[in-house]
């Protein structure tokens, strides 16, 4: 799959906006006033800002309004309603702690619910795809999950938290590697049941429909960053994981906390171009590539 | 709306042969001639005159090279459009409905005036049937041509698909894949019609007719049981080894 910068930056900075919206929304840390208000601010821009490079890929962003009317299937409008809604719940439990001083508890659980449904339905628009089998499986929306909740703990300065989540979310994103590079092979689809020309014999592509390249090439077979994988898995693991850990376990400074989040969000950034770049979609198939 | 029907009233669609197709491209031409001007916004082309020519079509030819675990190998030209799949993954997966598959005659459309252009849709078919235009910025697929097959303001012949009005070897078939009597459907059962890629769970309308098997020119023809070929002694080899002047050869350079 074409590894799109908008889509790369919505997935990465919207999971950890929303991330630390549940956090928040746990009352952990248990902040009130201006502190409140800086933290909120953060989860906002975080969550907002993804949200925002999102509508970037859409040939019509002001149509945009129209992707709340089919939740009943669509994983993407349903998205649409859990972000709005876990906005607005969460800026009303925000409003209490930053000027009344009340943390509104059931509120806050609500938004933090919301938030992390949030999470879960971006991860099903790729989840959802039997076209793409590296991304089809439950472990997808529980890496993504982990990855926000991880996340959102190391923002919320909930050290003892994202010590445990960070080498979880670890964990699921090796294992998520290790059955994506399978994944293809053992879907069953093949340019054997692609062109269903197996029973005669080995299928190969002599000749594509045109000299040229076309949108469907462009946007789902995308092989030129692959070369990399192993260097950018490896980067995505030493700065999305293993150096934030590091960096916990060293006495606290505002700016050892500050390397922690940036290392993290790199890290998070590398494993996400991955997670496209490496997709292969079936439709390669019917160009004899993958 | 995106949730699919129950059930459609007929299964218009596709019956493309594979025996049959020439790989000419004319019903890639006549498709992307129809369309570009009527239903829909036009389907683009970007740098058509560069190095770097790239468009939009709803309709393309591949073409294959398969190897027998003996004999020659087969080249074989695989047109491949949208299916119309009864299970379409594209429809439901679309956010804004613009996407939606009609329950009179099981026609998968997109409504242009609907569309953000977000692609999920092109993301979900496996067969790559949906291409986003480029200058448009909305998702273009095959409409089995439902400005042409209802028109009462063309003649009766032209009232199917472009591609199929134009196909010069008869390689493609339009009709109801819901009627069991119908032409396609004695079409398909005759011929063993298959589906592509039945393990994505699309259930696919559009057949296709695989190639019927080849005869071999080292071996005799198959023949059916019973029959008796009348020629077959008097063309059978008359010498398996080489005699005279070709035999004397042979041997002599055998030996050297």
């Amino acid at each position: 799959m074409h590894p799109a910068p908008s889509v790369i930056i919505f997935t990465t900075l919207s999971g950890l906006g929303f991330g630390l919206l549940v956090w928040l929304g746990l009352g952990r840390p248990d902040v009130t006033g201006w502190m409140a208000f800086a933290f909120f601010a953060i989860a906002y821009a975080l969550a907002v800002g993804g949200l925002m490079a999102s509508t970037f890929h859409l040939g019509h962003p002001e149509r945009a309004m129209k992707a709340f009317t089919q939740w009943r299937t669509s994983w993407l409008s349903r998205e649409a309603w859990l972000s709005v809604m876990a906005l607005i719940v969460m800026a009303l439990y925000g409003a209490g702690l930053v000027f009344l001083g009340t943390p509104w508890t059931a509120l806050g659980w609500l938004g933090a619910a919301l938030s992390l449904l949030t999470v879960y339905s971006t991860s099903m628009i790729y989840g959802q795809l039997t076209t793409v089998p590296r991304w089809k499986t439950p472990l997808t929306p529980a890496l993504m999950a982990a990855i926000a909740l991880a996340g959102g703990a190391l923002l919320a300065g909930q050290a003892p938290a994202a010590l445990i989540l960070l080498p979880v979310a670890a964990v699921l994103q090796v294992l998520w590697w290790v059955r994506g590079d399978m994944a293809l092979s053992r879907s069953g689809t093949d340019m054997a049941s692609a062109t269903q020309l197996g029973d005669i014999g080995a299928v190969r592509a002599f000749e594509p429909p045109h000299t040229g390249t076309n949108y469907l090439l462009r946007e789902f077979v995308h092989v030129v960053g692959r070369k990399h994988s192993i260097k950018l898995r490896v980067i995505a693991l030493v700065l999305g994981y293993v150096l934030p850990v590091l960096l916990l376990l060293a006495p606290f400074t505002h700016l050892v906390a500050f390397l922690a989040v940036a290392s993290h969000l790199a890290g998070i950034a590398a494993s996400r171009w991955l997670f496209f770049a490496e997709a292969e979609h079936v439709v390669g198939l019917y160009y004899g590539k993958r | 709306m995106t949730q699919l029907p129950e059930r459609t009233e007929k299964k218009l669609g596709l019956v493309i042969d594979l025996d049959t197709c020439v790989g000419c491209h004319a019903c890639v031409v006549s498709c992307k001639g129809w369309n570009t001007e009527n239903y829909g916004a036009p389907l683009s082309d970007q740098d058509p005159y560069g190095s770097a020519p790239s468009g939009t079509f709803l309709n393309r030819v591949h073409s294959y090279e398969v190897q027998p675990e003996e004999g020659a190998a087969q080249l074989i030209h695989f047109p491949k459009s949208c299916l119309h799949c009864e299970d379409a993954p594209c429809v439901t997966v679309c956010p804004t409905g613009a996407s939606y598959k009609r329950v009179e005659d099981g026609i998968v459309l997109v409504n242009e005036t609907d569309c953000i252009g977000c692609g999920l849709c092109a993301w979900a078919c496996p067969y790559g049937a949906r291409e986003m235009d480029a200058a448009e910025g909305v998702m273009k697929k095959c409409t089995l041509c439902v400005d042409r097959i209802y028109n009462e303001n063309l003649p009766e012949e032209d009232r199917e698909p472009a591609c199929v009005r134009t196909c010069p070897a008869g390689a493609r078939h339009f009709g109801d894949l819901g009627d069991p009597d119908s032409d396609v459907s004695q079409l398909v059962e005759a011929r063993g019609g298959v589906d592509l890629m039945p393990e994505q769970g699309t259930k696919p309308v559009n057949k296709y007719l695989p190639p019927r098997p080849k005869d071999r020119m080292d071996r005799p023809a198959v023949q059916p049981e019973g029959d008796i070929d009348v020629l077959a002694p008097l063309l059978k080899p008359v010498a398996e080894e080489p005699k005279g002047f070709i035999g004397w050869l042979d041997k002599a350079l055998e030996k050297i």
